[in-house]
């Protein structure tokens, strides 16, 4: 005891960190197992960054050829590259070293698994509403930045899949209006494939990404610590008031064991169930192809989007609208963009411009949970198509049936879902009001806090 | 009974840290790493869960919430240090000047950006094939008309450049006098043998899989589907050019050459190719 208030003390002498760490500690924190679902995905990107500088010390960037000579005999004497060489070595020869690199793809698969889950909790209950519309903003970059992440790792292998992805992203930069060209070129270093390309994938991978996203998160977390946690609207709840545990020693505790926990699930996944086993693909040859070929989950939307599209490529002018160009830019663009810009739409839309703390059961925006429904049903029909030639294997449909299925489901299930939603969700929120019901305005009181009044 | 569960997952973590440990020792063991680490980390995990929730105070603070905003003194302050604090003053000229300073360092920013890759140039519509190159193998040995039976299918490429990714084709081999194919593309594909790009119109992967039956070719990636028997036309899936044809011939020794560069750019489109 003595000893710690000892140190504190030359420190505190030193920094004056004492005004700052004393009301941190006592910090209220509400409680709701909702509110953890943010917590695993940074528990996630902890776990990414230790596990992905171990892989660093093993891993080796370049896209240099050489003879494969490796313990894993049915690869042996085949031309691959230093990557794919070093991938194979840390999966056979490095003690330990599979467990890790799988505990590694395993978290990039949860962490935005995570992510998804956190941002569908904070739609549906309205927590993005003034004073939180940039956490929003903020949120949705760093979901980008993590399936950016995950797309150029699951390159760096450079196998038959990854690299496959890789041709597919490089015709994706090509289709770009007028200067698609030039920027595939600028991003692979030439015509495809090329030298630079896994180099480059692994310092955007180990560098510039996880940078933006260690800043970002810092931030994220930050205007959360600012701003206060939202809260449910429960009996008793007020807008005015946060109620929770404290930081210390309560949620350190929990946090601490949920990271855990967090780490205890990756490890036994990445025991116990194999993930991207690139030696069953084999390495990257330009002319080969691998069947079938499904991209991590988190793409597949992506994927879905192009295997559904029509064969649409109209020449006007002497100008070509490569046939990619729509269901690999456009749609998903806008797509993104509408989840971007969902707050202030809202709030321009509802006319709302006050601040809001307390959060909105989905019952009581039947609307917003219908639209949200239906853009998941639509990801989630996408997705499926993304994996059309594996579904259509297991359930013995001609690939042409299961396509036009999923076309009619892109149109009909959505709406069909979001009108359902919308119902139940109207019927809901007549059934059972809960806790305070309409607008209140906040005052600012002498105290410097502020009091609620009832509007009308 | 807390204590007990506490102790228990504090114990399991050490237990299982030290297997973990000796597992590692004895030559390692992916499976029975796996579950030991989730051991390890899931004892201590819930360990420190179960305690907060039944060992300790865990009182219900409450803290008040402030309005997000600050005083608007302190806004209105802050903008008059921004706007009129005496930085730019005056001096409208020297501000303008200050802007085109900035976008000259936007341009020194650019200038490193442009040296990430050459220009495309011309290289998105041409490849390594040309008038008379022999058609090889990926292994570089030229490609025998007898070695590829009906139904037949192989990678080729044009000889000195074997493996290279734009000039990528397949030779096919099917029953002679089934093309559907008039002019040009007919007397490209002599005696039952036609070579196509193998770079899929659509996102440009290998177009690696024939169907023998129907001869027809199939990508992987998305399922664009081409007539090999009408010159590589899409039937079906999201590409809507048809595979590139090589202009070739079969030569007396039984090997193939090619009369010239594909007549279309190979691969994905892109907005340009048609100029």
């Amino acid at each position: 005891m003595s000893r710690i208030s000892g140190a504190i003390g030359w420190l505190d002498d030193r920094t004056g960190f004492s005004r700052l760490a004393y009301p941190s500690l006592r910090k209220v924190f509400p409680d709701h197992w909702s509110f953890l679902l943010g917590e695993i995905a940074l528990f996630c990107f902890v776990l990414l960054l230790a596990t992905g500088t171990y892989l660093t010390l093993f891993y080796v960037p370049s896209g240099e050829q050489l003879r494969y000579d490796g313990p894993y005999t049915p690869l042996l004497g085949t031309d691959v590259s230093a990557a794919f060489d070093s991938v194979m070595n840390i999966s056979f020869e490095v003690r330990a070293g599979l467990i890790f690199r799988q505990i590694h793809h395993w978290a990039a698969l949860v962490f935005v698994g995570a992510i998804v889950v956190h941002l569908g909790r904070i739609f549906f209950t309205a927590a993005f509403r003034k004073p939180r519309e940039l956490n929003w903003v903020l949120g949705t970059g760093l979901l980008l930045l993590a399936i950016g992440e995950g797309f150029t790792g699951y390159s760096l292998p450079d196998d038959l899949l990854s690299g496959t992805g890789l041709r597919i992203a490089n015709s994706v930069l090509l289709s770009v209006p007028l200067v698609g060209p030039q920027l595939a070129f600028l991003a692979f270093g030439g015509e495809f494939p090329t030298d630079q390309i896994i180099s480059r994938l692994f310092i955007l991978h180990v560098l510039l990404l996880p940078g933006l996203l260690i800043g970002g998160v810092i931030l994220h977390i930050g205007l959360v610590w600012i701003q206060k946690h939202t809260m449910y609207r429960t009996p008793g709840a007020k807008e005015s008031v946060v109620r929770g545990p404290s930081f210390w020693p309560v949620q350190v505790f929990r946090s601490s064991g949920l990271f855990l926990l967090t780490g205890a699930v990756l490890a036994l996944l990445a025991g116990l169930v194999q993930i991207n086993p690139v030696w069953t693909y084999g390495p990257y040859r330009a002319y080969e192809s691998s069947v079938p070929s499904q991209p991590d989950w988190y793409m597949g939307w992506l994927e879905g989007t192009l295997r559904l599209a029509p064969a649409f490529e109209p020449t006007i002018l002497g100008v070509t609208i490569p046939s990619i160009f729509i269901p690999a830019m456009v749609l998903p663009g806008l797509m993104l963009l509408l989840l971007l810009i969902w707050p202030f739409v809202e709030g321009h839309h509802r006319g709302d411009h006050e601040e809001h703390h307390l959060l909105e059961w989905p019952s009581e925006a039947p609307g917003r949970t219908a639209v949200g429904a239906a853009a998941f049903t639509l990801l989630v029909v996408l997705t499926l198509a993304g994996g059309n030639d594996v579904l259509g294997g297991l359930l013995t449909i001609r690939l042409a049936v299961l396509n036009d299925i999923f076309r009619v489901s892109l149109f009909v299930l959505p709406v069909v879902v979001g009108i359902l939603t919308y119902r139940v969700m109207k019927a809901r929120g007549a059934q059972q009001p809960r806790g305070p019901q309409g607008a209140v305005r906040l005052e600012r009181n002498a105290q410097g806090g502020f009091d609620e009044e009832p509007r009308s | 009974m807390a204590v007990v569960a506490v102790s228990a997952g504090f114990m399991a973590t050490l237990g299982a840290g030290a297997g973990l440990l000796i597992v590692y020792l004895l030559g390692g063991d992916p499976r029975t790493e796996g579950v030991l680490l989730a051991l390890a980390l899931g004892g201590f995990g819930a360990g420190l869960v179960i305690w907060s929730h039944h060992l300790m105070p865990a009182p219900i603070r409450e803290e008040q919430r402030h309005p997000m905003a600050s005083s608007e003194e302190m806004r209105s302050a802050l903008s008059r240090e921004l706007l009129h604090g005496g930085v730019i003053g005056r001096r409208r000229a020297l501000a303008w000047l200050l802007a085109a300073g900035v976008a000259g360092l936007g341009a020194v920013l650019v200038v490193p950006l442009l040296s990430l890759g050459p220009s495309p140039g011309n290289s998105l519509y041409q490849t390594a094939w040309a008038r008379g190159r022999r058609l090889v193998g990926v292994d570089g040995q030229p490609i025998f008309a007898d070695d590829v039976p009906v139904g037949g299918l192989v990678t080729v490429f044009p000889e000195g450049a074997a493996g290279r990714a734009d000039s990528q084709a397949v030779l096919i081999h099917v029953d002679p006098g089934t093309f559907e194919m008039t002019g040009d593309a007919l007397t490209w594909a002599p005696a039952g043998f036609v070579v196509y790009s193998k770079l899929c119109t659509h996102a440009g992967c290998p177009v690696g899989l024939f169907l023998a039956q129907s001869r027809h070719l199939t990508c992987p990636c998305h399922q664009s589907t081409f007539d090999v028997l009408r010159g590589a036309q899409p039937t079906y899936g999201p590409a809507a050019r048809p595979l590139p044809q090589l202009p070739m011939r079969l030569e007396a020794d039984g090997t193939f050459t090619a009369l010239g560069d594909f007549p279309e750019p190979v691969g994905a489109s892109f907005w340009d190719m048609s100029a």
